[in-house]
């Protein structure tokens, strides 16, 4: 049965818990195995600490919105902030050599990588989405 | 309760830093970027970091290890990472770190690589 819970949290680092555990209990009662969490909770983490840190940049006055949805597709997670947004595929790959040693730049590769599907866009009413699904 | 616990252990010329909980995205990974930047200002520049005790890491956790890492370089110094748990593992992995850094499951044995 499809299942959805939808929350606004502020732009604190706090928030990136809070989500996390946020998304552990739902996986939980949704019945999904500690591998899939652990990957949603990866995945939860790296959007969240995204959109306070790059997208809100720390704004008190911005929250960001979250939504989770259980299915027969799988776990969908959407994050949406509301920074002036960026664009994904200019973010420098942290696999290349070149880029081995830089301290940032490594959460969207985790998004990727465990998550089945990807993608960002902007919001119509202003911020970016980020939108992850999990297949079970 | 802090998220993290970082022990500070001496063996001859090399500390050991044994690192318990999580190394995410604020307190953890300020922490360690501190205790590094402690030991190199008294002038230890042989550092071990044990990660068998830390349960979670993020990319900030990961990006701090790197910090790290080229901290100690910039001090001519060395740092070396001991007992990876798979997530971790996997991780530096992911991101072709596993090519960055000396990673020992033994201590003994990454002690001596220090000599």
């Amino acid at each position: 049965m499809a299942e959805t819970k939808e929350f606004r949290l502020s732009s604190r680092i706090e928030s990136v818990d809070e989500a996390a555990l946020e998304a552990e209990e739902f996986a939980k009662l949704s019945g999904f195995d500690a591998d899939f969490i652990s990957a949603i909770d990866l995945a939860v983490r790296e959007s969240v600490a995204n959109a306070v840190k790059h997208g809100n940049k720390f704004d008190l006055t911005k929250q960001v919105e979250i939504t989770f949805a259980t299915s027969a597709k799988g776990f969908e997670i959407v994050v949406r902030d509301f920074g002036p947004g960026f664009a994904p595929d200019e973010i420098p790959d942290p696999t290349n050599p070149a880029n081995l040693l830089k301290a940032t730049g490594r959460g969207i590769l985790f998004m990727r990588s465990f998550m089945d599907e990807v993608e960002w866009f902007n919001h119509d009413r202003g911020g970016m989405v980020v939108k992850m699904l999990k297949k079970r | 309760m802090a998220d993290i616990t970082i022990t500070e252990r001496q063996a001859g010329d090399v500390t050991i830093l044994d690192l318990s909980g999580k190394v995410t995205i604020g307190e953890g990974s300020v922490a360690l970027r501190t205790t590094i930047r402690r030991l190199l200002g008294e002038g230890k520049n042989k550092i071990l970091l044990n990660l068998g005790g830390v349960g979670y890491i993020d990319s900030s956790g990961i990006g701090e290890l790197v910090s790290s890492f080229t901290a100690v370089n910039k001090e001519k110094g060395t740092l070396k990472l001991l007992k990876l748990t798979q997530k971790i593992q996997d991780l530096l992995a992911i991101t072709k770190l596993l090519t960055v850094f000396d990673v020992f499951d033994d201590e003994s044995e990454a002690l001596s690589s220090f000599e």
